[in-house]
């Protein structure tokens, strides 16, 4: 089996999605995100809406890409896993208006808790191969300030009843120390150097100017503060060490191992980004910083629902036809240490691979749940640009009530980009 | 100086409502590879929501002009590079805050509060680095000086309202706007700006029109306003961008001064027309922008200032305040002796009895504003077609100029329909009747609409002149008659005369103040009696100049002879625009109901008699002024006693005293207040007279004719 990007052209005037169909290439144009706060009352983002923070980052992929026409969005998907308050009413809808879209771009919600940014763009990639889209923007929003982890939600009884998940697995810090106790060998130790090169990859990302240029400006006003403007993401504590991490408390269990250090934190923030068929992108005279190359969500037991990027990831390297050892870069996302530590180990990754989260992870800048995703493609995007030696890179997240998301990108900086490549059978290397 | 030094004056004022000077300082994003530095953001916050506006009193300068020293000195140590200011959501700053310049007492403490302002906006002008106003929202006056202060302006697509009203107001925009607007966008703009929109109903620009003529140097959408106006300016400090500024004059330039002169002139020329010079402030205005051409900006900060203080003590501007604030701001939002809103009963469908012009506009009005079913019955088919037509056509007008949408246009067409029978009123929550002026006409359509409609139905009548108690007097349920008074033209005019007979119970009375607010109308509960509150005056005022001109006095000096006064226009024209039968025949009522204190003149009489609109001609003389015809002068006697102007405008200023204290006596209205309310919203006078009751007391008629004045001092003249 082999894959190539498709040279076949569709123009824009004829029907996409007709009798003949093709399935059409999808490429990332470009990507953005608002700087990422603490959430709670000091939180930069505290009194500032959610749905003003999506807007941000709409406006923001308009002035970047002038060359796109408004109208031409064909849809915009927003994800967030509290749907109500000012992330409820269709958020990619209402973003849509308040952001000064065309009326005639329609707009929908999406939720996959922290996959939710990442699966805005798997669905709405899928739309463009099929032809029902041109151009779309995806992404997502949390603001755990204004929607506490889980708040509102009324899970069934049967759950519990029936045995079909222990409750104790709606809680995410729980099923962390789950995972620790099925992998021994990723000791608190481990986990705590792992974080602590998170915070120093990012500080030393941030001092190289990686982080600063797909962030979008967010101006807030404070009771009795005045206006500010928010450049640089909050969460970060740049200088932690293994001893700081040491000497903090493992709120899940007495004696545990998973800590606010050694796990992201309570965050608000969002992302969008732009998608194209290749053909669209080329009209419009678009970018493209990524070619989308395959995806897979996979499904485990919620109790350990950290080990979901795995089995993800081996879908979506079979679906390609590629195998572990053809990733150059990763971009995971960090919902806990250990929960990364169990991915590389499974593909036998060192902890301190420098293919992995080159610029730190959500430990050190943060989860605000559904949005994530985009986050990772940004920067994999990035690292895509500064490495063209580089071919192929996976951006991965574990999901609560126990799923995976993988997402395999092509580097069109690469020499080879365009041209068929050697496939694998196995699609994974363990 | 420093802000502090003023702190003896701002010690007068403990009750501000204080708008903080909050700062935060960013750092600019990078321009080409290249970050520009630190740049402070003052924001102008007060602390409330967006109901309360912004304003500026003495502390709140105080604390402004304190912080922008700390930050001239933070410029002078280097450590920042630009200064920022910007308001709470939906505001710069709505400008001075007018109850405290109101009850500013004596001339010293209004120079001080003068000096004050331009103390600290030249703080603002001087910091040694750029300055930036971020007008994020509506910028008044003394909030919209602040902008023109800064070196530089951005401004949102969604500021609401940007102005320098002070003309309207009775002072001059006298915190340098009256310097610096003529040199940002040029002179003739500047007059528009600072005499032609206050004086055209106070007229105000948007973001993007004070981005046309050149007020602001760059425009932004709200969404990111903040945002795109700090990247913008970290540009201009980058030297990235330099506002081009086309609308810039250079004063000293020889054409500049031909314009400059011209645009005066023009100024002049319009506030002769809008008001008779009877206020000083537009002039002054012009007198100060006239000087300042040839004047350093610190020569024309002090004319500023001694001009300010000059004006502050004017009763024109004190019953400006009193009229605009406490009146039109205030009052007429909550109005004095309506019921507990609680009672009123909801309104699903109206019915309107007649389908003449007035009958039609009332129509529209209801299906425009109150979204409800409207059914007009008359006579015949004919009649009724061309009301409902006449609807139509309305409609048809708005969509056209792009007022109101095509579905919204189809909507309101389907709202009102006719018919020939008033079987159409059966379900019907009010019904209105405009039928001809005749008493008995009026009992007969209520007596065949009440056997048709529910009990609970209101029933009003827009009767100008008769008696709501001798119209209810015949009814089933006396109780759910009002009156419902409307000025023309009903579209425009935003006041509205409820009428209480002595029946009417608080239910319907509360209903009708409702539908007056969904008809976005200000209504003033008034007694039945006369042709309650406007047109009382109005005719009392027209009776006394028709007297003066059929005793002998020249027409051009009895119809000028109240020019003083400054109203929107003179009696003998006020009189053909409402119809000189129309005007006759409510004098006539007005006569039988109060005796000879309402003449009426056997000449106006002559001229309706023989189908003349009007005493002038249609057209002016020869010379531009108008003049009346022989033929119709010799239709007319006249008496031996001419009166000058000066007596003319005394025996009027008398005269309306003596009917105003006499309608205060009957209870009328609440109070002078409800009479100023009526004058200012149903005949158009200006603020300046305070309505009327605060210019009768100035001029001393009240307390000639009463002994004593309308309204306690302070109110709308120098505080006690």
């Amino acid at each position: 089996m082999s894959r190539t990007p498709s040279n076949g052209k569709i123009s824009s005037g004829k029907p996409s999605s007709a009798n003949s169909r093709t399935i059409r290439e999808v490429v990332f144009v470009d990507g953005v995100r608002t700087p990422f706060g603490r959430a709670g009352e000091k939180g930069i983002y505290a009194g500032t809406r959610a749905d003003d923070l999506v807007v941000k980052c709409i406006r923001e992929l308009m002035r970047r890409n002038p060359s796109l026409p408004a109208e031409r969005i064909d849809e915009v998907a927003i994800a967030a896993t509290t749907q109500t308050g000012d992330q409820g009413l269709t958020i990619g809808r209402t973003a849509a208006l308040l952001a000064g879209l065309p009326r005639t771009v329609p707009g929908f919600a999406i939720d996959r808790m922290c996959a939710g940014a990442m699966t805005a763009v798997t669905t709405t990639a899928s739309g463009i191969g099929f032809g029902a889209y041109d151009v779309v923007i995806a992404g997502g929003v949390e603001h755990m300030g204004n929607h506490p982890m889980g708040a509102g939600s009324d899970p069934n009884p049967r759950f519990m009843s029936e045995r079909i998940v222990d409750p104790a697995a709606l809680n995410m810090g729980n099923t962390a120390e789950n995972l620790h106790d099925r992998f021994p060998a990723i000791t608190k130790d481990r986990a705590d150097a792992y974080a602590v090169a998170s915070q120093d990859k990012l500080a030393a990302a941030y001092a190289n100017g990686q982080i600063q240029p797909d962030l979008v400006p967010v101006a807030t006003m404070k009771p009795g503060q005045g206006w500010t403007v928010n450049t640089v993401d909050e969460p970060p504590r740049p200088g932690t060490t293994v001893e700081d991490l040491a000497a903090l408390r493992t709120p899940f269990r007495a004696h545990g191992r998973v800590t606010a250090g050694n796990a992201a934190g309570l965050n608000d923030g969002a992302t969008a980004a732009l998608l194209a068929s290749a053909d669209a992108a080329e009209e419009l005279g678009l970018p493209v910083k990524m070619r989308l190359v395959s995806y897979a969500f996979a499904g485990v037991e919620p109790e350990v629902m950290g080990i979901g990027p795995v089995p993800a990831t081996e879908k979506a390297l079979k679906n390609a036809g590629l195998g572990i050892e053809d990733i150059g870069l990763f971009e995971i996302n960090e919902a806990f240490a250990v929960q990364v530590l169990s991915f590389l180990d499974h593909f036998g990754v060192a902890d301190d691979d420098p293919r992995v989260n080159r610029y730190g992870g959500a430990i050190a800048v943060g989860h605000p749940l559904a949005s994530s995703g985009v986050r990772l493609m940004n920067q994999l995007a990035r690292q895509f640009e500064e490495d063209p030696g580089v071919r192929f890179g996976l951006t991965a997240m574990c999901i609560g009530l126990g799923m995976g998301a993988t997402v395999i990108w092509e580097n069109p900086h690469h020499a080879d980009y365009g041209t068929e490549y050697p496939t694998t059978e196995t699609g994974a290397a363990a | 100086m420093s802000a502090a030094d003023f702190r003896k004056l701002a010690e007068l004022f403990p009750n501000e409502s204080v708008t903080h000077s909050y700062v935060q300082d960013i750092e600019l994003p990078l321009v080409d590879g290249t970050s520009p530095g630190t740049f402070a953001l003052v924001t102008l916050d007060n602390g409330l929501d967006h109901s309360k506006p912004t304003t500026l009193g003495p502390n709140t300068l105080i604390e402004l002009g304190t912080v922008l020293e700390g930050l001239r000195d933070r410029a002078a140590r280097g450590e920042i590079v630009g200064v920022g200011v910007t308001g709470k959501p939906y505001f710069l700053v709505a400008g001075a805050d007018l109850s405290t310049v109101k009850s500013v007492s004596g001339r010293e403490q209004g120079l001080w509060m003068a000096q004050l302002g331009h103390d600290v906006y030249a703080t603002l002008a001087n910091l040694g680095v750029p300055s930036f106003a971020f007008i994020n929202g509506l910028a008044l006056g003394g909030g919209l000086e602040i902008a023109l202060q800064s070196t530089y302006r951005t401004v949102s697509t969604g500021a609401g309202a940007l102005a320098l009203p002070e003309a309207f107001i009775g002072l001059v925009p006298g915190w340098g706007g009256v310097y610096i607007l003529p040199r940002l966008i040029g002179p003739e703009h500047a007059v528009k700006v600072m005499i032609e929109n206050p004086l055209s109903n106070n007229r105000t620009l948007t973001g993007p029109q004070a981005f046309e003529l050149g007020v602001a140097d760059a425009v932004f959408e709200p969404a990111d306003f903040v945002e795109q106006s700090v990247a913008w300016a970290a540009k201009v400090i980058a030297g990235a961008v330099t506002p081009a500024r086309p609308n810039a004059v250079d004063p000293a330039a020889p054409e500049v001064a031909a314009r400059w002169a011209a645009a005066v002139a023009k100024g002049r020329a319009f506030v002769e027309a809008k008001t008779s010079n009877a206020s000083p402030a537009p002039r002054k205005v012009l007198d100060v922008l006239e000087a300042n051409r040839t004047l350093t900006q610190a020569e024309s900060a002090e004319l500023e200032c001694e001009t300010l203080a000059d004006l502050m003590q004017t009763n024109e501007f004190r019953s400006t305040v009193y009229a605009f604030l406490d009146l039109v701001q205030r009052r007429s939002k909550r109005p004095a002796g309506a019921p507990d809103r609680k009672l009123a009963r909801p309104v699903a469908k109206i019915g309107v009895v007649g389908a003449g012009l007035m009958a039609s506009q009332l129509a529209l009005l209801f299906a425009r504003q109150l979204k409800v079913p409207v059914v007009m019955t008359d006579i015949d088919q004919a009649r009724v077609d061309k009301g409902v037509g006449y609807v139509h056509a309305e409609v048809d007008k708005l969509l056209a100029k792009g007022r109101i949408s095509s579905d919204a246009a189809n909507r309101t067409r389907a709202l009102v329909t006719g018919s020939v029978s008033k079987e159409a009123f059966a379900d019907a929550d009010f019904v209105i009747e405009a039928v001809f002026e005749e008493l008995n006409v009026k009992k007969q359509v209520f007596k065949e609409v009440e056997a048709i409609v529910s009990p609970e139905c209101i029933l009003a009548t827009n009767t100008s002149s008769l008696s709501v108690t001798a119209m209810a007097e015949d009814l089933e349920h006396p109780e759910r008659l009002v009156g419902f008074h409307f000025f023309n033209p009903v579209a425009v005019m935003p006041l509205l005369e409820i009428v209480r007979a002595p029946k009417t119970d608080d239910a319907v009375l509360a209903t009708a103040f409702e539908l007056a607010k969904g008809l976005k109308k200000s209504a003033v509960l008034v007694k039945d009696a006369a042709a309650f509150v406007v047109n009382r005056i109005l005719l009392r005022l027209m009776g006394e100049v028709t007297a003066a001109f059929d005793e002998g006095t020249p027409a051009d000096v009895a119809d000028n002879a109240l020019r003083p006064m400054g109203l929107p226009m003179t009696p003998f024209v006020l009189g053909a625009m409402v119809g000189l039968p129309v005007a006759q025949h409510v004098q006539e009522s007005l006569h039988a109901a109060f005796g000879d204190r309402f003449t009426v003149s056997a000449n106006l009489q002559t001229l309706i008699d023989n189908g003349m609109k009007s005493v002038w001609a249609p057209e002016k003389g020869p010379d531009g002024k108008p003049f009346i015809p022989a033929e119709t002068l010799a239709l007319m006697t006249f008496g031996t006693a001419p009166s000058t102007a000066e007596e003319v405008l005394r025996r009027t200023q008398d005269a309306l005293a003596e009917e105003i204290g006499l309608m205060l006596a009957e209870g009328v209205v609440a109070g002078p207040e409800d009479i100023d309310l009526c004058m200012i919203l149903g005949a158009g006078w200006p603020m300046f007279l305070g309505g009327i009751t605060p210019y009768l007391d100035r001029v001393g008629a009240s307390e000639r004719v009463n002994g004593r004045k309308f309204l306690a001092p302070g109110v709308a003249s120098e505080p006690a």
